[in-house]
């Protein structure tokens, strides 16, 4: 057994019992925690076979942002968890039936099917081992898939304004600053001339 | 590059499927906890990005790669909206249990 595929069963191992534990434990913020445990082996799958960018940005965008987004909605939402888990036993047999058709299927899928030998010859973009993974992506992000990188990024847009849209709120009793009111006031609005008689105040 | 190190395809590919079938189960045994769908949804778009870089690594083409980076942007837009809505529906209604989602009346 290499050195490569010993920490290939590691990793894969700690990825499906934390997935398992990510559906099964009690408490959400735990259910997070594992999600972080997940996604941190998956990306030690992802170097070992040589995808080293896509392993560094799954750590940044999913440990660093979005798993600390669902631990900050499960802990700022104040639900009672445990009624939620109520009856949760009576859906798991339905799940297991299900779920074992599509594992039984995906295997049958993936152990079925073969490789043409000439396919690696009318590869797109192959795959260069003289230049590092980074810039390899760079090369083909930038110039052939640019357009999807650029549709990437609209979607990422898109959604950061309909998160902000939506949790957006406006409370009524909160004094804002009106910017358009301020700067087409008149002097005669802001100012008023007083007649006011000696010995007398306004 | 793969079969170099004794790792072949179809451990990948086994790696895969089962991440999926947790998601799935995830979303049958989890039916009313929202966080926890939400949390099933992004396993079921990693074991898919396994797949994609697997296939990358096997075949020698980038193609795969660039496309898990799409896939990638997608799961967090979604993580993104998605948690935003549950914040909004909690706010509007004090719950996130999933029967009690019918303002739409659906």
């Amino acid at each position: 057994m290499t050195l490569a595929l010993f920490f290939f069963y590691v990793f894969s191992v700690i990825a499906v019992a934390s997935a398992l534990m990510v559906i099964a434990s009690r408490n959400p913020v735990h259910s997070v925690l594992f999600l972080i445990l997940c996604f941190v082996n998956a990306a030690g799958l992802f170097m070992l076979a040589g995808a080293e960018f896509l392993a560094l940005i799954l750590i940044v965008v999913y440990v660093g942002a979005v798993a600390v987004l669902f631990l900050f909605v499960t802990m700022m939402l104040d639900v009672d968890f445990a009624s939620l888990r109520q009856g949760m036993l009576q859906y798991a047999p339905v799940g297991v039936v299900v779920g074992l058709i599509l594992l039984v299927e995906l295997l049958l899928v993936g152990g079925s099917f073969v490789i043409s030998p000439n396919v690696t010859s009318t590869s797109v973009v192959p795959i260069d081992q003289t230049i590092d993974n980074t810039r390899a992506l760079g090369q083909v992000i930038y110039t052939r898939y640019v357009f999807l990188f650029q549709g990437a990024g609209a979607v990422l847009l898109v959604a950061m304004i309909g998160a902000i849209v939506l949790t957006l709120q406006h409370k009524t009793n909160v004094k804002r600053q009106n910017v358009m009111r301020q700067i087409s006031r008149k002097r005669s609005e802001g100012t008023e001339l007083v007649k006011v008689k000696s010995g007398q105040g306004v | 590059m793969l079969a170099a190190a004794g790792i072949g395809l179809g451990h990948y590919l086994t790696v895969g499927a089962i991440l999926f079938t947790l998601g799935v189960f995830g979303i049958f045994l989890n039916r009313k906890n929202i966080i926890i769908i939400l949390m099933s949804v992004e396993l079921i778009l990693l074991s898919v990005n396994i797949n994609f870089v697997a296939f990358s690594a096997q075949l020698g083409d980038l193609v795969g790669q660039v496309f898990a980076l799409l896939i990638l942007t997608v799961a967090a837009a979604e993580a993104a909206i998605g948690l935003a809505i549950l914040v909004v529906f909690y706010r509007n209604r004090g719950t996130i249990a999933v029967e009690d989602v019918n303002s739409l009346k659906g």
